[in-house]
């Protein structure tokens, strides 16, 4: 492979931030080379500059308060950083394309699959609506899409979210391109989707030869696709090298504190002994969904989110709730919350049927079973003060205003923020620290229960393990028990003393975790752990204080 | 409840169904409302005619059906206008329909062309300003855009007919033609327009802010959407971003206020119809108040009624086109 030129070649490059941003440079220095039929993996945690550099490689920074100061990214041998906007616009597309993360946002919604995959052809070669509908309909036959025909017609909402990232893989690879830059485009993605996509991604650009830059956060990912990673952080690339170099020996400390941070798919030992007492019991719950539409054909599709679910929480305990989107993991913590009014069953709570409580009776029992969301930044109110945002629930249950407050200082200490953090607002945390308040939130009314819908879903690698430590720990010492949400089997691993596996509404396996993930029994199961990325890598053990 | 019509004309029969409570309750609220001011047609009529006896008076009222109570005149005229019967106009001594029908065209006119107008010139410049959002042009546009938000049509009419017809002498003050001018053809149609210049603008200028204002927001908003940045990188160039991918998206709430704002376009008419003297129905309908004809009245405002569930129910129609994501239900 020496003897051809790289596909990319970058060196020395630094990217300008404006004035007032955190740092005064979003890349300092990067090297980097992409050689073709080669797929490298450039990582970093959030605000490590590896999305800007895929802007500055096809110059679509937002210029002119974030542009390219130095170096040079030269593309086959050719200097970019150099190109006139109607060069570059050549160059979009025909030999450099990019898949993007969110395949939804990422399709124009008001355009068909084929119009859009039309664009590119039009754009850049002088075939004739004939021709480019064929070859359209031939890459939607190469990114396996059923019956391409009819997806050529159909609008972006009308498939899924894998198929519309196969769509965009299509539109991406139908001219052939050279360099193929991917930031993050399996991240949104289900992990059973997501390999699928990844593997497809290997397959043609082994077809192609063309040179991958494939941006990712997630190691697991990593170590399923990369030939060669490069890891960056702040900024700067702190490592590089062959992936198995790299995942396997990282010699950087930041990397070793990533890798670290990686949960190991070993879930810990089964340590809750069934014999502690059960605070909440779900038994046959049942809710549909009325769909909305077909009113014109007559006829009103339901569907059915969770049918006849059936769970026992106990002391102290950690029951995960797993699945894909679509399983119905979310309505079930809508429901034992009470957020949603369900269709059928109960779920017993001291003694109680919480579904059956008049408002006024469940107000009161709201205490006892307290909730964490996802988007730390969604569901805190962003005009409150933090001591303020913790103080509420009690404030709003009776207690003394003032006892309150200072009750909240001490939660504040509990999940590790400063005592000074209280005076301030939301929107001055980073989103690890935002969920930590979130988390404080929840503790404030002394809850036995939490329910936790995706806690640290959007945090970053480093930041979940610690999130994720703090949670157990507050687990054992207040002797919480936590029915925990997640698509992430990994994070269900690390955390869960038991789980359940749900699909299309029904749980098809439940068990000590340790258990599940040594023997799965349902064929859903096997396929599911079969599907996290870097499954047959084990990270290694590395001594570090990060994690 | 389909009746294996086809989608859009089911969608459509449903819609009429719901509108028919709408405009029986609009009916009733307006005539008991109307019955709250003082006066009626008879006093209108005896005023203009310098007096009348008692017994006269009495005699017309009897005749006219205004001695009932309100209640049993209620419940006649909705009995009459379940029939589409909209009574007889005493001031003008002919149907009502006739009578309206003899003025909706120009307001329809009027209306048309300051809709068009506000719309194709507000999302343009809309457009502009957003695409070059923060500099001298988008200042200049939305100072303008400012400036036509805060002044009353009234107020721009007089200022019109002041500039254009008084010191310039270029356009007719008022009228839909030149009286007495019995153009035919090609000359008709100029004529007329000239005549709607001035209202036309005069009207349309503060929903042009509207539109525009709207359109600059959500063009700088889908402009930062990702499919955006998806085309960009397809290597399309900015003028085809503009059309096919952030106009196309970006119209989409300016055509739902383009449907809301009608009714408030009509509503504006009323005062440039008065000032311009444009036979339409606004005008009619600020006469029909001084002289108590409430026939007219109630007919201006069932007709009024009916322009709008109609429009409204084609704007939906016009959005579920352009918006591939919305069905008709």
């Amino acid at each position: 492979m020496t003897d051809t030129p790289p596909v990319l070649q970058i060196s020395g490059l630094k990217i300008a931030l404006p004035k007032g941003a955190d740092r005064p440079y979003a890349l300092e220095g990067l090297d980097l080379e992409i050689n073709p039929g080669e797929i490298v993996c450039l990582v970093g945690e959030s605000g490590s500059g590896k999305s800007l550099s895929a802007g500055a490689i096809m110059r679509l920074l937002p210029e002119p308060h974030v542009h390219v100061a130095e170096g040079s990214i030269k593309f086959r041998g050719e200097e970019i950083v150099a190109k006139s906007e109607a060069e570059m616009r050549q160059i979009r597309g025909r030999d450099i394309a990019m898949i993007f993360q969110e395949p939804m946002t990422a399709l124009n919604p008001q355009k068909t699959v084929g119009w859009q995959l039309d664009e590119v052809l039009r754009l850049h070669t002088k075939m004739s609506r004939k021709e480019r509908r064929a070859r359209a309909i031939e890459m939607l036959e190469r990114v396996h899409l059923p019956d391409p025909p009819s997806a050529y017609n159909a609008y972006p909402h009308q498939i899924s979210g894998g198929q519309r990232q196969r769509v965009m893989i299509a539109m991406a690879l139908s001219l052939s391109p050279k360099l193929i830059i991917a930031d993050e485009p399996t991240t949104a993605l289900d992990v059973t989707t997501q390999l699928q996509i990844l593997k497809l991604i290997r397959e043609l650009q082994e077809q192609e030869g063309a040179g991958v830059l494939f941006i990712t956060h997630d190691f697991g990912v990593v170590a399923e696709i990369a030939d060669k990673v490069a890891v960056l952080r702040k900024g700067i690339l702190v490592e590089q090298g062959p992936a198995s170099e790299v995942l396997n020996n990282p010699q950087h400390a930041y990397t070793r504190a990533l890798i670290g941070a990686v949960p190991a798919l070993t879930p810990p030992p089964l340590k809750v002994p069934s014999t502690a007492p059960v605070v909440l019991k779900g038994t046959g719950l049942k809710k549909t969904f009325a769909a909305r539409g077909g009113m014109l054909s007559g006829k009103r599709k339901a569907v059915t989110a969770v049918k006849d679910l059936t769970f026992e929480l106990r002391q102290g305990e950690t029951l995960g709730v797993v699945g894909e989107s679509g399983s119905g993991k979310t309505t079930v913590s809508r429901i034992v919350t009470r957020l949603l009014e369900c269709d059928a069953g109960s779920v017993e709570m001291d003694g109680k049927d919480l579904l059956a409580l008049s408002p006024r009776e469940m107000r009161e029992m709201r205490k006892h079973i307290q909730m964490v969301f996802q988007d730390p930044m969604a569901s805190l109110n962003p005009r409150k003060r933090v001591v303020d945002l913790i103080a509420q629930g009690p404030i709003v249950h009776g207690a003394d205003p003032a006892k309150a407050r200072a009750d909240a200082r001490r939660l504040l200490e509990l999940v590790e923020l400063s005592p000074a953090s209280a005076s301030r607002f939301p929107h001055e945390f980073s989103g690890g620290q935002r969920q930590r308040i979130g988390i404080a939130r929840a503790l404030a009314l002394e809850p036995k229960v939490i329910v936790a819908d995706e806690p640290v879903s959007a945090l970053d690698v480093s930041v979940q393990a610690q999130v994720l430590k703090l949670l157990a720990e507050l687990r054992d010492r207040l002797n919480l028990s936590l029915l925990f949400v997640t698509h992430d089997l990994r994070v269900a691993a690390q955390l869960c003393d038991r789980i359940i596996v749900m699909q299309k509404g029904e749980i098809v396996e439940s068990g000590p975790t340790a258990e599940v993930f040594a023997n799965p029994q349902h064929e859903y199961t096997q396929k599911l752990l079969s599907s996290i990325p870097g499954r047959d890598w084990t990270p290694p053990v590395i001594r570090t204080d990060a994690a | 409840m389909s009746f294996g019509l086809p989608p859009v004309l089911a969608y459509a029969l449903r819609r009429l169904l719901q509108a028919v409570p709408v405009i029986i309750l609009i009916m009733v609220a307006t005539f008991l409302l109307l019955k709250l001011a003082p006066g009626d047609t008879v006093d209108a009529l005896v005023g203009d005619m310098g007096g009348a006896d008692a017994a006269y008076i009495a005699r017309m009222r009897a005749e006219y059906g205004l001695d009932q109570p309100v209640w049993v005149q209620l419940w006649r005229y909705m009995a009459k206008l379940a029939t589409f019967d909209l009574g007889w106009s005493f001031v003008y001594e002919q149907p009502v329909s006739v009578v309206l029908m003899d003025r909706l065209g120009t307001t329809l006119m009027l209306m048309a062309a300051s809709l068009s107008l506000a719309f194709t010139l507000g999302i343009a410049l809309g457009a502009i300003a957003a695409r070059k959002a923060y500099s001298l042009t988008d200042n200049l546009i939305s100072t303008l855009g400012l400036v036509f938000y805060a002044t009353p049509s009234f107020f721009l009419s007089l200022l019109f007919i002041y500039l254009f017809s008084v010191k310039l002498g270029w356009l007719p003050v008022g009228g839909i033609k030149t009286i007495a001018g019995f153009y035919t053809g090609w000359d008709h149609v100029v004529d007329v327009a000239l005549h709607l210049i001035m209202p036309t603008a005069a009207l349309s200028l503060i929903y042009l802010s509207f539109y525009m204002r709207l359109m600059r927001a959500t063009v700088l908003e889908v402009a930062d959407l990702d499919f955006v940045r998806t085309a960009r990188a397809k290597g399309a160039g900015e003028f085809r971003l503009m059309i096919h991918h952030i106009m196309r998206n970006a119209l989409l709430p300016v055509i739902t206020l383009l449907g809301l704002q009608f009714s408030t376009v009509l509503g504006g008419s009323v005062v440039v119809e008065t000032i311009f003297t444009l036979p339409g129905l606004g005008q009619l309908a600020s006469q029909s108040v001084v002289q108590r004809d409430m026939n007219t009245l109630m007919g201006i405002i069932f007709l009024c009624s009916i322009i709008v569930v109609v429009v409204n129910f084609l704007t939906d129609v016009l959005y579920a086109r352009l918006d591939s994501r919305i069905e008709l239900a």
